[in-house]
């Protein structure tokens, strides 16, 4: 405050504030407004617009076909599966078969999925038991796994597990194998590809195997399976050493951990050839399944899915009946919009001064 | 200040300081002249800055939700979600601190590094401000301000006189006069006599009392009593004095200066108190879904985990599922503390302190002349700029220039002071009008302007009663002249109208020069003439006029008076008549423009009648009983049979531009209330001629009772007055109905005008707390309240009333000491800058140079400010409530394990990065109408005041749109994808996949809302709210990328889900769905509401559009000329006796002294009206400063 008398001679205007646009806030702007102009066409043509993207869509899922087979205790498997209630017994393997036929063919690619319902991924404990950088190849990773893994880190004797944490250690172990039944005597295995079922991304550079890559069994010396995995980790598949040990890709599809707890993955896709080569023909097939995983406890579902896919994805109508719908209201919604506009709203936007 | 210092200042009970001595005061650690004003230094800054922020409930609550994310069982989110917004705002918050640090320690510095001459081993050394010690010796030179509290030892003037200016202390401009004991006066200027002097001063301890001091001066063996006269003050400036020695008694931080620095209470908007709120019901609602799902998790627990154990095996401690849901609340309070985001704190402070920058660069609130900008001093009320209901103002100096400018006059029916052109018409004086030439006229006031030549044509050729009328002009008053060099003449006048007629009279060549008891020089033509001073017949508030008896050289004896109209009229000669006619008729005019007049008469008296009437009043001057009466029946006896000369009429100078503003004010529903100090008459007239009083009135309430039940009787008649024409008009039934719902507010039925004046001591009556609630009534219910001879704390009173039963937003503004309780006390204080006084500045939350700034500061900035906090508050609570619920619903599915939706980067970037910025352009930028209409539609105020674009309904509103939004951004793609896979057959369900899409539905739903509530798309909109999509989808594909995974795997798990999820048509087929179904229904209601129901806002935006195709009408509110019945007003605030010291010679300080030769040196006149001041006693002043006391 008294600093004002010692400082020099004031200059005319010093302290006049800038003439910019930025400062006196006259900034060029563009002013929206809500007006009937604007509005109602928006919203016919947003209504218009959802409507048709709701027909394609509904069109397209209508193309995709899909079956779904619960083997839970269906077939021959309710004996494996109160087999499986029974942790002692886990060692004891157990097959069963489900029959079941389909109506129509099912051209191009086809899908094998396997489908578990109740069962949460989607946990947080869950979730988060796991360690990336040891499914990295990382080395140190591989034999001190993250704490989070806990309690699948370690054997009691300090053996690290690979891969550790309950995800890796819940991983879905049931096999599935699909036969054709082209007529009374004969049953034809159909060929699926175990491979080419996981992401570029998650194949290539979230899941590697650690060094030396081509030698496993050394690679993760020193390290032990997970408690409930009946093989190690680089015996997972020994015919492709490529779908082995951590890039194995039911390992990786596993890994993906659903959002919700009903949920299907990946198992396996048709190897388009020989009777195959135009998809799955209709008739009737058999379903034999090794039943390993045990859902009773928690009362869980699991299920064996055939689809075929469109650009859309699978089978799925909600997105088609979620357009259709929002655009029937939108359009509605216009079309009162428009009678009260021109009812009531026209004159009272007028400033009467 | 070291601790030790500062201790000793508490037990410090009594000074001790020796001249010239600095060992003996070492002894006592006084503290040093050095100023400290700033808080931290380069190593205190941190853990002082940090101690002070996390005194902030938000700040500690973060902490404490950080200090949860490190318990492993709880930590929904990694620590880095809270850390790094919790950082950012502190970073943000402490460079804001450092920042006003450090232009705290330069004004420090700058202050502290001021030299100054001290007395040092016998010789003048320049030093350091902050080197002065406590018993120095200082000289200090004219126009120097005071380095530290000295004591006043001698100076270049007589008696040890000195004249300070103490306006930065108590914002007084008029000087003061300090006198030195007669012991050291003596000392004068001898510099050796200087180094011997050893006095010791032994006085009371430091404090903050200006106007107080007692010690004793112990000098060779003899005790000298000290008081405050003795005292420079720092902060005051030496005037008029060449020099003075002093000595050091208090220095740096105990000077009365910096004791009373004291901090100004920190002030809180509505909004703030607002968000306080909303946030507590934040809490509370947070805490009721922590309980919700933390229940649910038990449950789940105990039906679902239980089963599950085998594949999540967890710690044996969450077996138990009560311990769980414990647990779980405790999860879930951290990830769903996102409602309540961090950075809220901090954005509210950056749009207000944007705000805040915006009013100090407006050009239209920046006042050439005193090349002063707009200041917003503090920088977090800007909002409640917009909210104001009651202005309270000061009169003098806020709504007045307190320049009286003798304007027109009316000499012998003929008027003087209009121009007209060529055809006759007026013409309105502009910066151009030539002004009349007064060059002839060596002692003219060269600041006097007059626009009519004619009358200086008159003067010239000698027109007798034009000279007749400025000699009295010139002869009869109480001023006083000054006169410090050769023509260099000031006038010393009590009240500023005094003034300007002698100065109008000496500009047209009438100059009074010099005053004796007994005689008055005057300079007529130049040729000096010196008149005898034989009575002054002075003012009182009961005569209402005042004059003189003087004898001119040729012996004729004369009486000149000057007088409000309506009495000097009674007294004229018969034959005055026809020219009383003319002369009324030119007052009518006068008053008309506002202008304060006053009737001038003179009358011939012969010698034997004065002698005998001067034997009768000195007679009765010295009777004991009824000399009053006497006195003023000799005065009557008198004043008769006078001959009218004329009328003045003098002009108040307004601010520029009061009246419009005003007007526009009340357009706003503003009201304003006038406080002031001044006389009844003199505010009536200032309220007439700002408009804020007309005669389209219906009644005007004066109370002036001096008992509390003078006043309820008057306030009771006010108010049957009021309600009795109202039950008239609305037949008995709006009143009873509407009292129903209000027990005290009543004023919307209240049809018609009022205006309720009060003066000071019917104030203090009503402000009791049995009157207080009548008089609110009453007062609210007028369109005008004036409350004149009010009292700085009586001003505070009726701010405080106002707040205190109306929960109104009051602001108060005033530029003087006298205003700055009454500053302090309103929601917002503004001080008028640039004046010289600094204290209502200081003390104020915003200053401007004009009071019609006041006009833009409110309906420009503080509309704005207001609109675009509540915009970004409602926008804010909705996009986090979006944000957030989406773990709500996702907690239903995943066993309420407190598992996120979103992945960790985005729920830490979401309210930093992503969203931040178009809401922020937004609050910084958003106008709904531009300032041309919000000017023009005062009207457009209203809301602000009614709390009506943010409430808690307002609120309501938005937490629901939030929980639809999020219902619908969760919903949606759940339904999508809970059983879907990709177009290659790949899986797409998967958490993560969820989670960007979710994510990017909620960054661009955000994103079309804000574009939604942007009213105002600026290139800083556009780059904002387009540049945050870019930078989300940036982002979000850095951190999903091969290259960072690889050197992070474990925390950045999302590789790859990107580019995976991205890719499909299908996903953004959800997205485009999620954020139709989430705008769509916002766009329709908005659009309902504006086609329906519009506001005003929408009305002149619509107007505003339809306009901007043509050009932009610049609109102007013309002036409002008033029309106004007649009424004088002698206006001249000084009281009774003033006449009696003149007469006397006792104002005359040091006669002797006074120089009677032309031209001559005339001192200390500037003390007389100390004395005068002194002599004074008003029982209802005894607090009131001295400043408004001669208004």
């Amino acid at each position: 405050m008294a600093s004002k008398a010692t400082s020099p001679k004031p200059v005319p205007f010093a302290k006049r504030p800038d003439n910019s646009a930025f400062k006196q806030q006259k900034l060029p702007a563009w002013y929206p407004a809500l007006t009937a102009v604007t509005v109602l066409p928006f919203f016919f043509l947003t209504g218009l617009a959802c409507i048709l993207i709701g027909i394609w869509l509904f069109l397209t899922a209508a193309g995709i076909k899909q079956i779904t087979v619960d083997y839970t205790q269906g077939g021959t498997c309710s004996l494996c599966s109160d087999l499986r209630k029974d942790r002692s017994q886990s060692l004891n393997s157990c097959e069963c078969n489900v029959d079941f036929s389909l109506n129509e063919n099912f051209t191009g690619d086809v899908f094998m999925y396997y489908g578990l319902t109740n069962f949460h991924q989607n946990v947080r404990f869950y979730m988060d038991s796991r360690d990336d950088a040891q499914l990295t190849g990382n080395e140190n990773n591989l034999k001190n796994p993250s704490s989070l893994c806990a309690p699948f880190d370690k054997y009691k004797n300090g053996t690290p597990i690979a891969p550790c944490g309950a995800v890796a250690n819940s991983m879905f172990n049931d096999t599935l194998r699909l036969f054709y039944k082209k007529d009374k005597n004969t049953q034809i295995l159909v060929p699926f590809l175990n491979y080419g079922i996981a992401w570029y991304t998650d194949k290539h550079v979230k899941f590697q195997n650690p060094s030396p890559k081509n030698n496993l069994s050394a690679a993760f010396q020193g390290t032990g399976r997970p408690y409930y995995w009946q093989k190690t980790v680089y015996e997972l598949d020994v015919q492709n050493s490529d779908n082995n040990g951590f890039v194995n890709e039911d390992l990786i599809v596993w890994m993906r951990e659903a959002a919700f707890p009903s949920f299907k993955k990946l198992y396996r896709r048709l190897n388009c050839s020989q009777e195959f080569s135009n998809g799955l023909p209709l008739g009737n097939y058999s379903l034999l399944i090794t039943y390993n995983f045990p859902v009773g406890n928690f009362k869980g579902r699991k299920s064996m899915i055939l689809s075929t896919v469109s650009w859309l994805g699978g089978k799925n109508n909600f997105l088609g009946i979620a357009y259709l719908t929002s655009g029937a209201i939108i359009t509605a919604v216009a079309v009162t919009m428009t009678v009260i506009h021109i009812k009531i709203g026209k004159k009272a936007n007028v400033l009467e001064d | 200040m070291t601790p030790f210092q500062r201790d000793h200042t508490h037990s410090e009970e009594e000074r001790h300081a020796k001249a010239n001595d600095r060992e003996y005061n070492e002894r006592f650690c006084y503290a040093d002249n050095r100023i400290k004003t700033s808080k931290y230094n380069i190593f205190t800054f941190l853990p002082i800055n940090l101690f002070e922020q996390f005194q902030r409930v938000a700040n500690a609550y973060f902490l404490f939700l950080l200090i949860l994310q490190l318990i492993p069982e709880i930590s929904s989110l990694s620590w880095f979600t809270t850390i790094v917004p919790l950082v950012l705002v502190l970073t943000i918050t402490a460079v804001k601190d450092a920042t006003d640090d450090y232009f705290r320690h330069k004004s420090d510095n700058q202050v502290n590094n001021r030299h100054s001459q001290v007395l040092i081993d016998g010789k003048l050394q320049n030093e350091k401000w902050m080197n002065v010690r406590v018993g120095d010796i200082i000289k200090l030179e004219n126009n120097q301000f005071v380095a530290a509290d000295l004591l006043l030892l001698s100076s270049s003037e007589p008696y040890g006189l000195c004249y300070v200016e103490t306006a930065e202390l108590d914002g007084e401009t008029n000087l003061k006069v300090r006198q030195a004991l007669t012991v050291t006066s003596e000392l004068g200027a001898d510099i050796s006599c200087l180094a011997e002097f050893n006095g010791e001063v032994i006085c009371e301890p430091p404090n903050n009392k200006l106007d107080r001091f007692s010690g004793t001066l112990f000098w060779k063996d003899n005790k000298y009593s000290l008081d405050n006269e003795k005292m420079l003050l720092r902060g005051c400036v030496l005037r008029n004095t060449e020099w003075c020695f002093g000595m050091v008694i208090f220095a740096g931080p105990q000077t009365k200066l910096m004791q009373n620095c004291g901090r100004t209470k920190f002030k809180r908007t509505s909004i703030d108190r607002l968000m306080n709120t909303l946030v507590l019901w934040i809490f509370v609602f947070l805490i009721c879904m922590g309980i919700i799902l933390a229940i649910g998790n038990s449950i789940w627990e105990y039906k679902v985990g239980s089963n599950f154990r085998i594949y999540l095996s967890w710690n044996e401690v969450l077996d138990d599922p009560v311990l769980s849901g414990f647990l779980t609340f405790w999860s879930y309070i951290i990830i769903l503390n996102t409602v309540v985001p961090i950075s809220l704190y901090v954005s509210v402070e950056v749009i207000r302190l944007g705000h805040s920058h915006f009013i100090n660069w407006d050009r239209r609130m920046y006042y050439a002349k005193k090349d002063t900008p707009a200041e917003a001093r503090t920088t977090t009320l800007n909002e409640e700029l917009g909210q104001i209901e009651y202005i309270f103002s000061d009169k003098t100096g806020t709504l007045t220039q307190n320049i009286m400018v003798f304007s027109k006059c009316s000499i012998n029916g003929k008027t003087y002071g209009d121009m007209y052109d060529e055809l006759g018409r007026k013409i309105e004086v502009s910066e151009k009008t030539p002004a009349v030439d007064f060059s002839f006229n060596l002692l003219s006031d060269k600041k006097f302007k007059f626009y009519d030549h004619s009358l200086l044509e008159a003067i010239k050729i000698g027109e007798p009663t034009v000279h007749e009328f400025f000699r009295l002009l010139a002869l009869c008053h109480t001023v006083m002249p000054e006169e410090k060099n050769e023509g260099d003449l000031h006038y010393q006048a009590q009240s500023p109208d005094e003034g300007a007629l002698v100065t109008a009279a000496r500009s047209f060549g009438f100059v009074f020069r010099a005053r004796t008891p007994e005689t008055i020089t005057v300079y007529e033509m130049g040729e000096p003439v010196t008149y005898q001073l034989l009575a002054i017949l002075d003012f009182n508030n009961f005569r209402k006029r005042m004059s003189v008896i003087v004898r001119n050289p040729k012996g004729q004896i004369k009486l000149y008076s000057k007088g409000a109209d309506v009495i000097l009229f009674d007294r004229l000669h018969p034959s005055n008549d026809d020219l009383m006619e003319t002369t009324s008729d030119h007052l009518s005019e006068f008053a008309g423009e506002g202008l304060r007049t006053l009737a001038l008469a003179y009358k011939d008296i012969d010698e034997d009648y004065l002698a005998q009437w001067l034997k009768k009043l000195h007679f009765a001057s010295i009777s004991f009983d009824n000399r009053e009466e006497c006195l003023s029946a000799l005065y009557e006896e008198i004043e008769q049979n006078m001959m009218l000369l004329g009328a003045t009429a003098i002009e108040d100078k307004l601010q520029e531009g009061v009246p419009e503003t005003i007007a526009c004010l009340n357009l706003a529903n503003i009201k304003i209330w006038v406080l002031t100090g001044d006389k009844q008459e003199t505010a009536m007239n200032i309220g007439y001629s700002c408009n804020i009083l007309t005669d389209d009135m219906n009644e005007l309430f004066i109370i002036s009772g001096h008992t509390a039940l003078e006043v309820q009787q008057e306030l009771r008649k006010a108010k049957e007055c009021m309600l009795g024409s109202s039950r008239d008009i609305g037949n008995g039934h709006t009143f009873s109905e509407k009292k129903k719902n209000s027990d005290s507010v009543f004023e919307e039925t209240i049809s018609g005008e009022y205006a309720l004046i009060i003066n000071g001591h019917s104030l203090a009556q009503a402000l009791e707390t049995d009157l207080e609630r009548i008089f609110l009534d009453i007062a609210c219910m007028c369109k005008t309240v004036i409350c004149c001879r009010v009292t700085p704390l009586q001003k505070a009173h009726v701010v405080e009333l106002i707040r205190k039963y109306k929960k109104a937003v009051t602001l108060a503004i005033g530029d003087g000491a006298n205003d700055v309780s009454m500053i302090k006390t309103a929601h917002i204080g503004v001080g008028i800058s640039g004046q010289e006084g600094m204290q209502a500045v200081l003390a104020s939350d915003y200053s401007i140079a004009q009071f019609r700034y006041l006009q833009r500061l409110l309906l420009v900035h503080g509309r704005w400010s207001y609109f675009r906090m509540c915009n970004f508050l409602h926008y804010f609570f909705y996009k986090n409530f979006a944000f957030t619920l989406v773990h709500f619903w996702y907690g239903f599915f995943c066993g309420f394990s407190a598992q996120t939706v979103y992945d960790q980067w985005f729920v830490t970037l979401f309210n930093v990065v992503y969203t931040s910025l178009p809401v922020l352009a937004m609050g910084l930028f958003d106008q709904d109408v531009n300032e041309q209409n919000s000017m023009e539609h005062a009207k457009l105020y209203e809301p602000g005041q009614l709390n009506l674009l943010f409430n808690k309904h307002k609120f309501f509103i938005c937490t629901v749109q939030g929980i639809y939004t999020s219902f619908v951004l969760f919903f949606i793609p759940y339904g999508a994808f809970a059983d879907s896979v990709r177009g290659d057959g790949l899986h797409i369900m998967d958490q993560q996949s969820f989670a960007v899409t979710i994510a990017t539905s909620l960054v661009i739903v955000v994103s079309v809302q804000i574009g939604l509530d942007t009213n105002y798309w600026t290139a800083v909109n556009h780059f904002f709210i387009w540049g945050s999509v870019a930078v989300y989808f940036s982002i979000l594909f850095f951190l999903h990328s091969d290259g960072i995974f690889d050197i992070f795997p474990s925390q950045f798990p999302f590789v790859g889900t990107a580019r995976n999820s991205l890719s499909q048509k299908s996903v953004w087929l959800v997205i485009l769905l999620t954020t139709a179904v989430c705008v769509m229904p916002v766009v329709a209601l908005r659009f309902l509401r504006i086609d329906l129901n519009p506001t005003l806002t929408d009305k002149v935006r619509h107007m505003q559009q339809a306009r901007r195709k043509h050009r932009p009408l610049e609109h102007n509110l013309k002036r409002v000329r008033r029309t106004s019945s007649r009424r004088s007003a002698y206006a001249f605030a000084h009281q009774e006796g003033y006449g009696e010291l003149i007469t006397s010679g006792k104002n005359m300080k040091g006669t002797s002294h006074f120089s009677m030769t032309p031209g001559g040196r005339i001192q200390n006149s500037t003390s007389w009206i100390e004395n005068l001041l002194k002599k004074r006693t008003d029982p209802t002043g005894a607090d009131r400063t001295p400043k408004q006391q001669h208004q």
